[in-house]
């Protein structure tokens, strides 16, 4: 019977900036799809079951185009289950899976079996595959066959694309096949041994630091090469105002290069590495004040496209070690929307289509994900409903995430998810 | 009033009082007259890391005061075998160990232990982050020669940026307000290290540097450090070199520094090593009665 299939999203404001909708409307989900939307009551009736959205933002589900759920190989730290979870309870309905597995996705039978339903994924994943094999950046995997799989994107995350002409023929394929090539930017021959940010902080700390050019660098050799190609680049957590410029001037020219940034970059600084706390280590690092302001004026004046987390869960003895010897990355997944609104809406005044924009509507167009990033009729019916002035404390060792190593422990924030619907499924309600 | 202290991790997390009370005890003690202070106590010396002078003094300074001290380096311990800093301390702690003093070659492995450990701990050298005791010591050394720390210009030169010597030395000497000038080659002394305390500031050119200087202090060159640098160790010894000659640009008055180990012809020539401004062997017996003022400290029975 249709009819049990169906949830209506009552009295919800809904911000679909896909369809120019922002205003108080009732949604109609039916057989995964969404059937309706339109003035509240409405629609009264049309569905068994109803979902009381009053106060809440009713968003197209947000989609993170960046994370890392390590599996095959290493479920220690993460299972495709456990951090899909997390991913449900940050609002996350889409989930891009970063390919530095064990072994690393590079085949179209590791892309299939990330998607497999044995893997138990609460949300949506969406395989982003190594651009080259091993991701050893030496011979191209098949982009074809891997889009075919399922990937959505192709990348060698945490090891960049150094090669000129690898970089050329990696931007030419997926340029045919229309699927973007991911950059980590980061010159590793300028950043070995380094362990955070260049600057006063790492000196005092006598910590190795990785200077912004090493990011730049990559950055302005990447859009060369997207002129070149007519490719499209995906700068992934871009951290420096010298890179930020970079895709400014790209996009002013036309270029198809998209960049996406953290909410940890947005937020933090090197100095809050403090006494060498490793849930302060990332890659890249958190960088300077100067750096962070300008990431943040990046996102108010349009040159970010997406906010994406790099949720990069790892094991308690990973990372409580030697600074030097720690694991680089936070987890990201559940606290991604508050750090958006108690920054980016609280303080700097950026209205909540903005941030539906950076972390739904936006994702969807990058890694040209049809039907999501939008609540449009026919859509899928991936849907995040979040109340914006709701005020709450995030503990770590309340995370869905297998692994705690976040530097939001006990952060207060303002926003949070009410609930989360994949095809039409409640998965988390908060 | 003297704020307890727990551990030495660095000379940032000191009071100036608690760094004048370490000086003032350090003044007191006397390594040829064994006490029975710290009777008892077991200080363990957890070296990671190679080390004479600091290794030796720990344990003189800790038997001198009565104690007991056990070393635990990496060779023929289950270091060897994998285990972790953290787990390696708690065992150290569960043997009985009532202070532990550790040398690492990681900047800020101290503070992973100082976070999860309950005895005190002695950092005696983090990778390229401190090495507070030393900084004492040299603050004791110049002491005994200066009236005052405050106004004095102290020329550190060499290799500045992999020291944990220099950090630590230019943030106690700068809370005394002395001024601080690091000299040398770009690399070794780059523009943000003036960055690392108040009253510092970067000279590359040494003869410039040592115009007026009180305290001249050598860092040990590494040869290695130099490999892939854009000068030579040819180049280093012509620039920044101690001899008898960059000396006399210096007060008349002005003492000579170096926290060992010493290369002689590379950092510094025989001549300045062994002539009569060079406090080099002084700095090593002010450790011994500094590091004994630290553990007298820590181990609460000095207050």
């Amino acid at each position: 019977m249709r009819d049990m299939d169906s949830l209506l999203i009552a009295r919800g404001h809904v911000v679909d900036p896909a369809s120019g909708v922002d205003q108080e409307m009732d949604v109609l989900l039916r057989d995964g799809r969404v059937a309706a939307v339109a003035a509240p009551g409405k629609l009264r009736g049309q569905a068994r079951r109803s979902f009381n959205a009053r106060g809440c933002i009713v968003a197209p589900g947000f989609i993170d185009l960046h994370a890392h759920l390590r599996e095959p190989g290493q479920a220690h730290k993460e299972t495709i289950a456990t951090g899909t979870a997390a991913a449900a309870f940050g609002g996350f309905t889409s989930v891009c899976a970063m390919p530095n597995t064990a072994p690393v996705n590079d085949s179209p039978e590791i892309t299939r079996w990330m998607q497999s339903p044995e893997r138990g994924a609460l949300v949506n994943v969406f395989p982003i595959a190594a651009a080259t094999v091993g991701s050893l950046g030496e011979k191209l995997t098949n982009f074809a066959a891997l889009k075919r799989a399922g990937a959505v994107a192709v990348s060698d995350d945490g090891k960049p694309i150094l090669d000129d002409r690898l970089m050329r023929d990696a931007l030419r394929a997926a340029s045919r096949l229309k699927i973007p090539v991911v950059q980590h930017a980061e010159d590793t021959r300028l950043t070995e041994g380094c362990s955070m940010n260049f600057g006063a902080t790492s000196f005092r700390l006598g910590v190795h630091g990785m200077v912004n050019a090493a990011e730049a660098s990559i950055v302005e050799r990447d859009i060369a090469l997207a002129r070149a190609t007519r490719g499209h680049v995906h700068v992934a957590h871009l951290s420096t105002r010298e890179a930020l410029e970079a895709v400014r001037r790209a996009k002013r020219a036309g270029l198809r290069v998209t960049a996406e940034v953290t909410p940890h970059h947005i937020t933090l600084v090197d100095t809050n590495v403090g006494d060498f706390d490793t849930n302060y280590k990332m890659n890249p690092p958190l960088r300077s004040a100067t750096d962070r302001d300008a990431l943040i004026e990046g996102i108010l004046d349009g040159t970010i496209d997406a906010i994406a987390t790099d949720h990069a869960p790892h094991a308690f003895h990973e990372k409580q070690v030697e600074f030097e010897k720690a694991a680089f990355g936070i987890t990201g997944l559940e606290t991604a929307l508050p750090i958006a609104i108690t920054v980016l809406h609280q303080h700097f005044n950026l209205p909540l289509s903005r941030i539906v924009e950076l972390l739904s509507a936006n994702p969807a167009k990058i890694f040209n994900l049809k039907g999501r990033g939008t609540l449009a009729k026919g859509a899928h019916a991936d849907v995040t409903i979040f109340d914006p002035r709701k005020k709450w404390t995030f503990y770590a060792s309340q995370s869905r995430s297998k692994s705690k190593n976040t530097p939001f422990d006990g952060w207060s924030f303002s926003g949070k998810i009410v609930a989360t619907i994949v095809g039409g499924k409640v998965v988390h309600e908060g | 009033m003297k704020a307890q202290l727990h551990s030495l991790l660095g000379i940032e997390q000191l009071t100036t009082a608690q760094i004048e009370s370490i000086l003032a005890l350090a003044r007191r003690m006397d390594p040829h007259r064994p006490s029975q202070l710290l009777r008892g106590k077991r200080v363990a010396l957890l070296f990671y890391e190679s080390s004479t002078r600091t290794r030796t003094s720990f344990e003189f300074a800790a038997k001198t005061l009565g104690a007991n001290t056990t070393l635990v380096i990496p060779v023929s311990s289950s270091i060897e075998k994998g285990e972790s800093l953290i787990d390696t301390a708690w065992t150290v702690e569960s043997l009985g160990a009532d202070a532990i003093v550790t040398r690492h070659a990681n900047s800020g492995a101290v503070y992973l232990l100082a976070r999860y450990v309950r005895v005190p701990i002695v950092n005696a050298g983090d990778g390229m982050h401190q090495h507070p005791s030393q900084a004492l010591l040299d603050a004791l050394t110049i002491t005994n020669h200066k009236k005052t720390l405050s106004g004095l210009r102290v020329v550190i030169v060499g290799d500045v940026y992999h020291s944990r010597v220099a950090r630590s030395n230019a943030q106690l000497l700068s809370r005394f307000g002395a001024d601080i000038v690091f000299s040398g080659p770009p690399d070794f002394v780059p523009e943000v290290s003036a960055t690392i305390a108040p009253g510092v500031t970067t000279c590359p050119d040494l003869n410039i540097a040592l115009q007026g200087a009180d305290v001249v202090m050598a860092l040990r060159v590494q040869k290695e450090r130099l490999a892939g640098k854009d000068i030579s160790l040819e180049n280093y010894v012509a620039n920044y070199q101690i001899t008898p000659q960059r000396m006399k640009l210096a007060k008349p008055d002005a003492i000579l520094m170096h926290p060992g180990p010493i290369i002689r012809g590379i950092e510094l020539t025989s001549e300045v090593a062994d002539g009569p401004q060079s406090c080099i062997l002084e700095q090593v017996r002010n450790g011994v009665k500094t590091r004994m003022a630290i553990l007298a400290m820590l181990l609460g029975a000095a207050r």
